[in-house]
């Protein structure tokens, strides 16, 4: 019976690597059947991303945001909710980053930095905190009211850029150096790239996650809920108190990512004429690290990754960027579809017997 | 002689176990064949290699005489064999007729033949019994209807030999009863009948012959009418059982739980509950009888705090608890052993010590300030497995992996450690194997020996009658009466049940 279990764990791990492989091996395809040579494609990636100073720094400033998104997806879902609206969430958190560093520009670093980012996560814990309450409430399913939610933060932030904080450019003034996350130090080390500090906030978030889902007793909790809400009522817990502080958990993950956009990469938020994706990709990046911390920083690294090196991917092997959607589009279909994947594997063990 | 469905030296591996070793089973035509064994002997892994969902790696199959190789369930169709599942493979929203012609379809022209199907339906109905109305939606009729759609699906297929799954698992006692009526009938009319079970009663009272199998050995064959219930059940748990139960003195101390003028509505503002007054003393089993939908779920939810109480209240030890939380009421010394294990009593994807602390988790020691000590967890866990005999590969298995009774034992672990002054022990050995009912009631009456109050709530007579020191019957939300077990007997209580108090004075008379 154990190793059974084992051979469980074993499974759900080797799903996601193995719809990598997957998804690049058929990518390669695709690039043979359109004219590409798909090995020097692959080998400017990895070239780029792991040689090239500036293609670093941009990797790792890209994840930033998608570990942080990908938690928030990933955190919802262990207590059993689908948080489509982690886009919006960013887009609130971003926009109060912004707000709060401009606005309070004439405090200290050590005093601003944290309120900003705090400020964000708050933004975006309300912005969870709506769906989860209808649904606790009215049993309105999350999906439907995350969704309306998004829209709702993409043309409010607009709205607000473009009522209080317009300025040249259809966006917002920079933030003063006070709320700013950017690095000269960092910079200079990956050969001018956007890296930022976030990168130390997106780790300890990721600590965080991990901590309260299976360290704390409210952790316990939500992931009981999440498995089964009607034995968690049964036992005595208040399956909807934890409906609400889950989604206002994974909102205010949401919403550090804006931050980590707001005060890191860009300085400043542009209207948006639609969403920016981010949220979205978290979706993908938690489905493929099993919605576990350690899985959604590998997840994130590879999505952008290949979202960095396509650039460079272009430029040396020819190959269209879109080429990296279509390979992450795959790679995301192949974990969907993991019951293939866990037929194939049986049966290859089977044949090796 | 030859049998209808000889089955020789069946072996059948997976990986790891062994789940079929040499097993024969030689069924006769025209006899009720009972193939009896605790959960996970191997009795639907038999069955399912006779059906063609497995193949066996030795032994072979004749039936009716020729030898035969079933691949798959077609051909067992095609030989006349036919399966009676245990959950019921049918379509809600389709009629009777839909249902039972699903997958070979009558066809007139190109189009479906509804009529022609209708009336074959109709005749077979009529034929065996089953008084089954065609037209009606699977959704608008009772579970008991629902099987004999299925045993009609098999009938239409031309099934001669007939795979009862555990068929009265589902069914209340007086669909039994009918069900008895129908597989005589369908004996008598030259069918053959397997029927699983780990049921003895229902061996003695229907069968001709029973096969017990054991850890995926068979064990033998013998004629029911030279046999006996602890016979069987030795041969079938490969130990001596202890049917005997509660024979302590009856001794109750105080009042525990009172429950008075409660009245609890559902959904639709109905009274399900209506006006109920019940007392449940200290160092007594109060068993609940009655036929299911009749309350006993909703006072057992408003007494543990899942329900809304809308008038009347519920003391414990003097203190009220009406209407508060679920933990609350916990946490005055309630423990409650639910209906349903896999949806109420256990999250099934936490490890088994993960579901052992699921009231306490928040309490010291498994937990200061709200930090978990998973150590401390795990070595709690890991004493009630062993104190209660939990067969687990070890605490951090997922529950899903153990079987149902250890799933119930571990659940019964957790709620008596907590050592509650009243005990709601609902449908508690439901689906469970000799040898689980066996503990399971042991640890209620040591519960009772200990002063400590238990209601039973259960659909088996046998259990009530066996268990109980007073028996209260419910009857569309009230009691109607409350009985003594050495004062009555199975008769009087279905009488009861059906709420025929007057008819029921009468048995009691003629009895005693």
């Amino acid at each position: 019976m154990k190793r059974i279990f084992n051979n469980n764990r074993l499974f759900s791990f080797l799903i996601p690597v193995i719809s990598v492989i997957l998804g690049l091996l058929a990518g390669a395809i695709i690039m043979l059947i359109t004219g590409y040579n798909p090995l020097l494609a692959y080998q400017s990636i990895i070239h780029s991303i792991f040689f090239e100073p500036y293609y670093s720094g941009e990797t790792i400033r890209a994840m930033i945001p998608l570990v942080l998104s990908g938690l928030a997806v990933a955190f919802a879902f262990r207590t059993g909710l689908f948080n489509i609206g982690v886009e919006g969430q960013l887009l609130v958190g971003w926009f109060t980053a912004v707000a709060v560093g401009i606005g309070f520009g004439d405090l200290p670093k050590a005093v601003l930095l944290p309120l900003a980012i705090i400020a964000a996560a708050l933004a975006g814990a309300i912005w969870g905190f709506v769906p989860g309450f209808l649904k606790a409430r009215f049993k309105v399913h999350e999906v439907i009211t995350t969704i309306m939610m998004n829209y709702i933060a993409l043309h409010v932030t607009n709205y607000l850029i473009r009522t209080y904080l317009y300025t040249q450019g259809e966006r917002t003034p920079s933030v003063p150096e006070s709320a700013s996350l950017s690095s000269k130090f960092l910079m200079d080390l990956t050969q001018g790239s956007r890296l930022h500090w976030g990168f130390i906030v997106a780790l300890i978030a990721a600590v965080i996650m991990w901590f309260i889902l299976w360290k704390t007793t409210k952790g316990y909790e939500l992931r009981s809920v999440g498995f089964n809400p009607n034995a968690s009522k049964y036992a005595g817990m208040n399956v909807n108190r934890n409906v609400i502080l889950s989604m206002a958990i994974s909102g205010a993950f949401a919403g550090v990512a804006g931050a980590m956009e707001g005060l890191g990469t860009y300085q400043y938020m542009t209207i948006n004429s639609t969403f920016i994706g981010i949220g979205f990709d978290g979706i993908a990046v938690a489905l493929l690290g099993l919605n576990t911390s350690i899985g959604v920083i590998f997840g994130a690294a590879l999505f952008a990754g290949l979202k960095i090196g396509s650039i460079s991917m272009q430029s040396i092997a020819g190959v269209p960027t879109d080429l990296v959607q279509i390979i992450i589009a795959l790679i995301i279909f192949f974990v969907a579809s993991s019951y293939l994947i866990r037929w194939l594997l049986v049966r290859l063990k089977k044949g090796g017997k | 002689m030859s049998y209808v469905i000889e089955m020789r030296n069946i072996r059948k591996e997976f990986p790891g176990i062994v789940a079929n070793d040499d097993i024969t089973l030689q069924v006769n035509k025209g006899e009720i064949h009972a193939l009896l064994g605790e959960n996970g002997a191997g009795k639907s892994t038999l069955m399912n290699v006779l059906f063609g969902l497995y193949q066996p790696e030795k032994g072979d199959i004749r039936v009716k005489g020729k030898k035969v190789n079933i691949t798959d369930p077609n051909i067992a169709n095609s030989l006349g064999i036919g399966m009676v599942h245990q959950h019921f493979m049918l379509i809600d929203k389709f009629t009777v007729t839909e249902n039972i012609i699903l997958g070979s379809e009558p066809t007139l022209g190109g189009k479906l033949d509804l009529k022609h199907a209708g009336k074959q339906v109709m005749k077979l109905s009529e034929q065996y019994g089953l008084d089954v109305k065609p037209n009606k939606k699977i959704e608008d009729i009772s579970v008991g209807m629902q099987q004999r759609v299925e045993i009609l699906k098999t009938l239409y297929r031309g099934a001669d030999i007939l795979i009862f799954d555990e068929p009265t698992a589902v069914l209340t006692p007086l669909e039994v009863k009918e069900l008895t009526k129908i597989m005589k009938l369908l004996v008598k009319e030259g069918k053959s009948i397997i029927l699983i079970t780990h049921k003895l009663k229902e061996i003695m009272e229907i069968c001709d012959r029973c096969t017990v199998i054991r850890r995926g050995k068979g064990i033998g064959t013998v004629e029911v009418k030279d046999t006996n219930p602890d016979q069987l059940a030795s041969m079938m748990v490969g130990r001596q059982v202890n049917t005997k139960v509660n024979d302590e003195p009856y001794k109750p101390n105080g009042d525990v739980l009172i429950v008075d003028n409660l009245t609890v509505v559902d959904s639709r503002k109905v009274p399900v509950v209506d006006q109920l007054n019940l007392t449940v003393k200290g160092g007594e089993i109060l068993g609940i009888a009655g036929v299911d939908g009749n309350g006993q779920t909703e006072l057992i939810e408003a007494i543990s705090g899942l329900r809304k109480v809308k008038k009347g209240s519920i003391t414990l030890n003097q203190k009220e608890i009406t209407n508060l939380s679920p933990r609350k009421i916990t946490e005055k010394g309630v423990g409650h052993i639910p209906e349903d294990r896999h949806k109420h009593g256990l999250v099934l994807d936490f490890s088994v010590g993960e579901n052992i602390v699921l009231q306490t988790y928040y309490q010291k020691p498994q937990a200061t300030a709200g930090y978990l000590h998973y150590n401390n967890i795990y070595q709690k866990a890991k004493s009630l497995i062993k104190e209660y005999d939990v067969r687990t590969p070890d605490a951090y298995t997922p529950a899903r992996a153990l079987s149902g009774g250890n799933q119930q034992k571990a659940i019964i672990a957790r709620e008596i450690d907590r050592s509650p002054d009243l005990l709601i022990a609902a449908q508690p050995t439901r689906g469970l194997d000799v040898g689980a009912i066996e503990f399971i009631h042991n640890k209620l009456i040591e519960e009772r020996k200990q002063g400590k109050a238990v209601l039973l709530v259960s659909f088996e007579l046998d259990e009530i009658l066996n268990l109980s020191d007073r028996i209260a019957v419910i009857y569309e939300g009230r009691i109607i009466d409350i009985v003594t077990p050495s004062e009555t007997n199975e008769n009087e209580l279905g009488l009861l049940m059906a709420g025929q108090k007057e008819k029921a004075a009468v048995q009691r008379e003629e009895n005693f």
